[in-house]
């Protein structure tokens, strides 16, 4: 397989993948606001709410394949930054409420009217702005993984090591929003949300209109990740998953490779869990859970590792499989399908859906290609030397 | 209606008569201090508890501990004072015989708050005489606390026939708080009675010694000294406590991250379902249990000795099938072993959730496993001891295993260099297999261990998980003995940072301490050198 057949196949998977996300972008909220409500191409509006859950999980996923399939990172806390992303948007829709909570205070959010705060915790100044809360939807993950793989990589705690310590670092981002003195809500967390920029988040057209976002945004977030790994930085990062060692010893700075990386991903991540929160109506503390995040990986690995389009569909696939499981007979059943999915991915389909058909289709092409050298060969009654493997 | 009224007029005139006739039979200090429960008035009502708590008289702790209760009836129109039991039959406070009913007009004898403590003192001082050793202790623990005046006369009374060392102890305690507290005493009494409290030297000690109140200056000296002794010596005590406690956690952790220090520290596979083998060793330990409490209940005490052997058999068997069935074609595919053994830990959670139920499932304590003793001035609970215990004997079989056993060497031959020991004519599969079956087993032992200080239930594994590997990465890979220091340095350090910082935030900050260190020593406390290392 050579380099260039892989880009010219990943193009085309790029273009269906666009296509097919830029229509869901637009038909599905159209049918949804146009078509009068029962008939049979109108998507009803909880499967609205339910199909951008899974877009922003999309956009997670992309998140986790540009570090891990891309880089090499297997990064086992990439809920923590979706969580706190959520966790930032989660803000700005608590200020929004103002006097229509149960306590009616214009300032403080009913919790913290419950837990007998006297005035706004610092942390929390500037979130009733719109334009704040979602600088802080990018900043504060950011910012938490650079600091998080500034420390790492310089050190190089790679492989193994480093994705057990993302691991303690949501699990320890757990215990603490478990809190109620930590200020964001304790085990409760964040919900009964009343509007998002004056329009009313529960509302059929605020709904359409998000999921469209999120379409966007995961449009966005695949012509970003593709301009990364096609570049010559791409390039560096796919050497170092492949030779770490030998990458430096070329000259390059790993770390800051990496760093850079792992930055963009966090933002990704902080994004799709800004445009989850919203859609879901409620944000907790079990989003930072460590088992979210490793069902996360295992969506690109379903999918395809180092695919871009694959880690989107495997997120998709694995969580309408979830949803269409856990809601009928078979929910007990659902966590041994999805342990089962976990141990037979990683042994019988290494390369998740997307690479396993890329690889085919490669194959097949290839198959054809020589057919037709060889045909057009036997025409010319000239036989070519074989090419070694 | 009218003949009733006559007839309850005509039976309260009878018994006005027969008092009238009876009283002076009767008279006596005792049944004279009883009458004056009915007066409804609480100095005589003070003064009858001071009567009848001195008075010896075996009626004395039934009626005291009944007006405690409010289960002291006085009528108000015969002075006549009933006791009625819990049962709700009665006795005439002051002759001890039964009655059929107490009158209507009776109502219980009232309390206030200074008159609730002179009956604590009084009931303190009656039990003071009980046959019971348990009792006496907590009466003149009692007495300590409430170091009432007129309790003196009875702690003396006792200590003369007192014959069991702990409850005489607690007598002297006893009497040094009421002397400390008499407005008489003398100023030696005092002073003895300061350095017999300090010598008790726990919490109430001190208590007792700064609320004393106006005191001779010599007292106040004496006792401002105590104070400071009691208090660096409370300082030592806590210290020691949390010490213990953290060997204690550190005992639990490290029995938790043994097995994967063989399977993760020897091997390098990364195995999340460990957490499900210490689960499975629980439920084994459940159904052992089980079993032993159907068929056999006089087995109960050594439910745990047969438990441990079948936990490591039931663990180590499933794990030998896994590592056959998964983990063999995954060497070398770091990740992916993490990405499979997870998914291997939700179907076993909920491979034990179907068959066991969600719930948490009771293991019970064999009895040399529950109670506790005190040593100075902490408590020590017996399973945690035991756990300790142990975790250490199980530490020093599996290294004394690795270094004297055929296995063993083995072992260490396919981990130090795979080609070399398969070129020696060691079946490395076998030994994969195996070494992943000890370390699974191991897993399983915990498991016993965990199930009498934790709840079993499916989610038992998964608490444990996070903290194992953080033990294993800290303590360093592929090293027993930094397992062990980093076991015991991550649980004493987490017990120390916990009254500080708080149980949450102690655990965060540990995390949090770790996560830096590993940037610091990406390859743990003790980490092995040479080419090893990087392959």
């Amino acid at each position: 397989m050579t380099p260039h057949m892989l880009t010219r196949s990943l193009d085309r998977g790029a273009t269906i993948f666009l296509a097919v996300v830029a229509a869901c972008g637009i038909l599905i909220p159209l049918s949804n606001l146009l078509l009068p409500a029962g008939s049979f191409l109108q998507v009803p509006t909880y499967l609205v709410a339910l199909w951008g859950k899974y877009v922003c999980y999309a956009i997670l996923a992309l998140s986790i394949d540009l570090i891990w399939g891309y880089c090499g990172i297997l990064s086992l806390g990439h809920g923590a930054f979706f969580a706190l992303g959520g966790y930032a948007m989660g803000m700005y829709l608590m200020r929004q409420i103002g006097s229509r909570g149960v306590y009616g205070n214009p300032i403080l959010p009913d919790f913290m009217v419950f837990l007998n705060y006297s005035k706004l915790p610092w942390y929390w100044y500037g979130f009733d702005m719109f334009w704040f809360a979602a600088l802080m939807v990018l900043i504060v993950p950011g910012l938490l993984a650079f600091c998080f793989g500034w420390l790492a990589f310089r050190s190089r705690v790679t492989g193994v090591y480093l994705s057990i310590i993302t691991q303690a670092m949501t699990y320890a981002l757990l215990l603490a929003f478990f809190r109620n003195d930590f200020g964001f809500g304790g085990n409760n967390g964040m919900t009964d949300f009343k509007d998002i920029l004056g329009f009313n988040v529960q509302a059929e057209g605020t709904r359409a209109a998000l999921f469209a976002l999120s379409c966007v945004a995961l449009i966005a977030g695949f012509l970003i990740c593709r301009a990364i790994v096609s570049s010559k930085l791409g390039k560096v990062l796919i050497a170092v998953r492949d030779a770490e060692s030998r990458t430096r010893f070329l000259g390059y700075r790993v770390e800051s490779y990496k760093l850079f990386v792992f930055t963009v991903s966090a933002c990704m991540a902080g994004v799709a869990g800004a445009l989850y929160v919203p859609q879901v109506g409620i944000i907790n503390p079990s989003e930072f859970a460590p088992g979210n995040s490793i069902e996360a990986v295992i969506w690109v690995a379903v999918g395809g590792r180092g695919t871009l389009v694959g880690a989107a569909l495997g997120a998709v696939v694995v969580n309408y499989a979830k949803t269409f499981f856990t809601s009928g007979m078979l929910a007990p059943y659902w966590l041994f399908m999805l342990g089962a999915m976990f141990i037979l991915v990683t042994l019988l389909l290494p390369k998740g859906i997307v690479g396993t058909f890329n690889a085919w289709w490669d194959q097949s092409k290839e198959k054809r290609t020589a057919a037709t050298i060889a045909s057009a060969a036997a025409e010319d009654g000239v036989t070519e030397p074989k090419m070694a493997e | 209606m009218p003949a009733n009224l006559s007839a309850r007029l005509c039976s309260l005139l009878l018994s006005l008569l027969l008092i009238a006739f009876a009283l002076p039979a009767f008279a006596g200090p005792f049944e004279d201090a009883v009458a004056k429960f009915a007066n409804d008035d609480y100095s005589d009502t003070e003064e009858a508890i001071g009567v009848v708590a001195s008075s010896g008289n075996r009626l004395a702790f039934p009626i005291i501990s009944a007006l405690q209760d409010g289960r002291l009836m006085a009528d108000p129109d015969s002075k006549k004072v009933y006791v009625t039991g819990a049962d709700g039959k009665s006795i005439d406070a002051a002759t001890g015989q039964a009655v059929a009913s107490v009158p209507d007009s009776a109502s219980a004898v009232r309390l206030n708050n200074r008159l609730r403590r002179s009956v604590d003192a009084a009931i303190g001082s009656l039990t003071l005489q009980s046959p019971d050793i348990g009792a006496r202790l907590q009466a003149a623990q009692s007495v300590f606390k409430s170091h009432e005046e007129t309790s003196l006369e009875a702690v003396d009374g006792a200590l003369a026939k007192e014959t069991n060392r702990s409850v005489k102890a607690a007598l002297g305690d006893a009497r040094a708080a009421i002397l400390l507290f008499k407005s008489d005493a003398t100023e030696v009494e005092k002073l003895e009675a300061v350095a017999t409290i300090k010598a008790r030297g726990d919490q109430e000690a001190m208590a007792l010694l700064t609320g004393m109140g106006d005191q001779p200056a010599s007292v106040t000296k004496a006792a401002a000294s105590a104070i400071g002794s009691i208090q660096s010596s409370l300082a030592v005590w806590s210290m020691v406590q949390n010490a213990w406690y953290g060997l204690s956690l550190g005992s639990v952790l490290l029995l938790a991250a043994i097995g994967l220090a063989i399977t993760f520290g020897v091997m390098g596979v990364i195995n999340m379902a460990h957490g499900e083998m210490v689960m499975i060793g629980a439920y084994t330990t459940f159904v052992v249990q089980e079993v032993i409490r159907t068929r056999y209940p006089g087995l109960f005490d050594y439910s745990l000795l047969i438990a441990v052997p079948l936990a490591f058999l039931v663990a180590g068997a499933l794990g030998v099938v896994i590592e056959r069935s998964i983990i063999r074609f995954l060497y070398g595919r770091p990740l992916e072993t993490l990405l499979a053994t997870w998914g291997l830990s939700l179907v076993l959670q909920q491979a034990v959730r179907t068959m066991f139920g969600p719930t948490n499932r009771e293991v019970g304590n064999p009895s040399w496993m529950s109670g506790a003793f005190e040593l100075g001035q902490i408590t020590i609970t017996y399973n945690r001891l035991w756990i300790l215990v142990f975790t250490l004997a199980v530490f020093a079989i599996l290294l004394a295993m690795l270094r004297y056993t055929a296995l063993g060497l083995e072992m260490r031959a396919v981990t130090q260099n795979r080609r070399m020991a398969a070129s020696m004519g060691i079946a490395t599969s076998r030994v994969d297999a195996l070494t992943f079956g000890l370390g699974s087993g191991i897993a399983g032992i915990a498991g016993v261990a965990l199930s009498q200080i934790d709840n079993v239930s499916p989610n038992l594994g998964q608490s444990y998980i996070i903290d194992s590997f953080m033990v294993v990465v800290f303590g360093g890979v592929g090293n027993l003995w930094g397992t062990l220091v980093g076991a015991f340095t991550l649980g004493i350090a987490n017990k120390f940072l916990e009254p500080v910082a708080g149980a949450v935030l102690g655990k965060i900050a540990i995390l949090v301490l770790i996560i830096l260190f590993i940037q610091k020593r990406p390859r743990g406390l003790f980490a092995l050198k040479g080419r090893a290392v990087e392959a």
